[in-house]
């Protein structure tokens, strides 16, 4: 097992290396160095910078330095936690992304959660009952939660939330919390606003985990260990829970770190439609205004994310699967 | 192992030659596939003896698999047991045993799963694969030994251990907290006979448990099996295409052939004095000493049809060098007497 983490966070450091290099080489795009896009930022919104001050931000950026000088300046502030300054907000990117990072982070967890706890029932009724009623309707909604588009899906919850409840969701917080610091009240009423949220994103990820699952189970049900478990004289659900579950799930575990980067940036989107507080929208407009220093460092944040989640898997997969640690 | 805690481990059955103690009688088993009914065991019947083996001979698909689950009530789906009747005597107290058909009990039932792994233990072909490879096999066998005795997770261990001494797997102890990869396939087949036999049930059903393991290992586990039931008195029904196998196990053989038994007789019987074209078949193509250890069976004239287009009247009559036009493919002929303790199915002898 030793052997088998060592091997996986090496992966992880190398990937995440690779990941800083290409957010690096984004920042680098544009025509020009990042301070005349500043400047003509600035004097955009009616600023004037003297020559003077253009000087001394090229220094502090370090620029006319080679590449990989810039690149490990960049990534010393950032190991400091320095992330940058955002041109368009003109304030650090860490000031930006600050809590839109954590509701992120809050949201693609409650999908995650959403989608194992909706989609590996319904998976396993599917596998075991295949071919009845049930299967069949499992089948056809999947179906159609992965072909509707989330944003068609965002405006038709929307529309329902209001016309049934009169609930408006707009955001991830009602007014009077929106600015407000962290409290009991907060939490709550975040997790009120994230129910719909949630749905939207895990809908289509519920439909294909439904679909992995119930291929997988079919699979591992025919397999001879389950005959054995049958003729030991288990109850069928007992036997089903306890062997082919079990192991039609290590593939489900694997794939939730690739679920994880496409909730992210799935979420983008339908933060848009929901006007969520995430990182998906500062993303968008990051790119569309080349406010480069934010764009890179949420692609990095990204990367990481993702990198991380995948090592988090790849450890639990190790840890139920006794065979994935020998590879 | 001591010879004390081994007797501790192994209780020993009575040995009585009365009534059969499991009686399969006119079993059809059918799939009701997407392309029609495949008719896997039609109409069999057969008997096992408490203390003996039966052997259950025959080419490859002709049903001895499925007969074999569907005396557990395990076929799998889309086959069910359409008509039959399983009469096994179970023995109730000490001296007292009760006759019941175990296509009566509910599949799922409490009663059924007793009987399934407590009474009527299996074991299968493939013994690496027979074990779930993420669950540690000390695990797999004291959740057999528990659920069918009230034994605590202490006890259970112990008893696997014992079992797994007694089949002659070395360091048992540690094997225990081992995930199965770490057998061999026939370490894994004696850590299968273990978990069956762990709970010392009365018939032990043998489908093919030699065939994907080498020479020399077969050999072993057959000897096992032997001593084992010798030990325990347990009757066994031993599944196998092998003839040569057969001779060295089996006290009775049926012979199969298109989820039908053609012969039975004692198997001395069956080598002397064979009476069915397909048996006699068989026989002549027994692999040599020399062959290869897997290889199959030369195979007689033709192939086996597919259960789906089952030929007309005699079953073999396509295949067969005997074959009487006009009777053979027209009427079906009924396993009779023909001989002491030995009856066939064909029209060369009079009563079938
Ligand atoms: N799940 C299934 N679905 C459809 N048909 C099946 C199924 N299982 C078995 N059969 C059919 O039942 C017939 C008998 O199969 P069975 O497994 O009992 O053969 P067998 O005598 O054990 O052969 P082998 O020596 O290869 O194990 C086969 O012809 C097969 O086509
Ligand atoms: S009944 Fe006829 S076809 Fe069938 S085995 Fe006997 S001789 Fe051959
Ligand atoms: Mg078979």
């Amino acid at each position: 097992m030793l052997g088998y983490l060592i091997r996986r966070i090496t992966y992880g450091i190398v990937t995440i290396f690779a990941v800083s290099v290409l957010s690096f080489l984004i920042i680098q795009l544009p025509p020009g160095d990042y301070v005349t896009s500043y400047i003509a930022a600035l004097e955009a919104q009616g600023d004037d910078v003297s020559a003077e001050e253009a000087e001394t931000l090229r220094a502090y950026f370090g620029l006319g330095q080679p590449p990989y000088v810039q690149y490990g300046k960049w990534m010393y502030q950032i190991a400091q936690g320095n992330l940058g300054l955002s041109f368009q907000y003109r304030v650090p990117v860490t000031e930006v992304i600050g809590e839109r990072m954590l509701l992120t982070i809050i949201l693609a967890l409650g999908s995650v959660v959403f989608v194992w706890i909706t989609a590996i029932p319904i998976g396993i009724f599917s596998a075991v009952r295949q071919y009845s009623i049930q299967d069949y309707i499992a089948t056809t909604l999947g179906f159609i939660g992965l072909a509707v588009p989330d944003f068609l899906l965002a405006l038709v919850m929307m529309y329902l939330a209001w016309d049934w409840w009169g609930f408006s969701i707009g955001g991830l917080f009602s007014q009077e919390y929106a600015a407000a610091p962290w409290s009991l009240g907060r939490v709550v009423d975040l997790l009120q606003h994230m129910i719909i949220p949630i749905i939207v994103l895990g809908t289509a990820g519920t439909a294909s985990l439904i679909r992995i699952t119930r291929a997988n189970l079919l699979d591992e049900l025919r397999k001879p260990y389950v005959v054995t478990a049958r003729a030991k004289g288990m109850t069928e659900w007992q036997l089903i829970l306890k062997y082919p579950v079990r192991l039609a799930l290590n593939p489900v575990i694997s794939l939730t770190a690739y679920i994880f980067p496409f909730l992210v940036s799935g979420s983008i989107i339908v933060s848009v439609v929901l006007s969520l507080p995430t990182l998906g929208p500062v993303l968008l407009r990051s790119l569309l205004s080349q406010d480069m220093f934010l764009a890179g460092a949420i692609i990095l944040l990204i990367g990481v994310m993702t990198v991380v989640g995948t090592l988090l898997s790849d450890i639990l997969l190790g840890l139920v699967d006794p065979r994935v640690r020998l590879e | 192992m001591s010879q004390s805690t081994r007797s501790e481990a192994v209780a020993s059955h009575k040995i009585d030659n009365g009534a059969p103690l499991l009686e399969v009688k006119n079993l059809h088993t059918h799939f009701f596939t997407g392309e029609g009914v495949v008719l896997a065991v039609d109409g069999a019947n057969f008997e096992v003896h408490a203390g003996k083996t039966l052997g259950l001979v025959g080419e490859s698909g002709c049903g001895k698999s499925v007969a074999a689950k569907s005396i557990l009530q395990i076929v799998d789906k889309p086959g069910r047991v359409v008509d039959g009747e399983i009469i096994y005597s179970s023995q109730v107290s000490a001296g007292q045993e009760v006759r019941r058909d175990l296509l009566r009990l509910d599949a799922g039932g409490a009663e059924m799963r007793a009987i399934r792994g407590g009474e009527i233990s299996m074991i299968f072909q493939e013994p690496m694969s027979s074990f779930s490879p993420v669950h540690t096999v000390g695990n797999q066998l004291t959740e057999a030994i528990q659920l069918h005795t009230e034994m605590s997770d202490k006890e259970a261990n112990e008893t696997a251990i014992q079992w797994l001494s007694h089949v002659g797997i070395p360091n048992p102890t540690q094997r225990l907290n081992e995930f199965p990869y770490r057998l061999s396939g026939g370490q894994c087949q004696r850590a299968m006979i273990a978990m069956a036999l762990s709970t010392n049930p009365r018939i032990l059903i043998a489908d093919e448990p030699t065939t994907a393991l080498d020479v020399t290992t077969q050999a072993q586990i057959l000897n096992l099996l032997q001593r084992l039931q010798a030990e325990t008195g347990m009757a066994m029904i031993f599944i196998t295409h092998d003839l040569g196998v057969i001779a060295e196990v089996a006290d009775e053989v049926a012979v199969m052939y298109l989820g039908r038994i053609v012969e039975k007789a004692p198997v001395k019987e069956i080598f002397r004095n064979p009476k069915h074209p397909y048996t006699k078949a068989l026989l002549t193509s027994i692999p040599r000493i020399d062959a290869q250890p897997r290889e199959r069976l030369p195979s007689i004239k033709g192939s086996i049809p597919h259960p789906q287009n089952r030929p007309s009247g005699c079953p073999f009559h396509p295949r067969c060098p005997a074959f009487i036009a006009g009777t053979c493919d027209v009427k079906e002929p009924q396993l009779a007497a023909v001989g002491e303790n030995h009856q066939a199915s064909c029209f060369l002898y009079p009563g079938c």
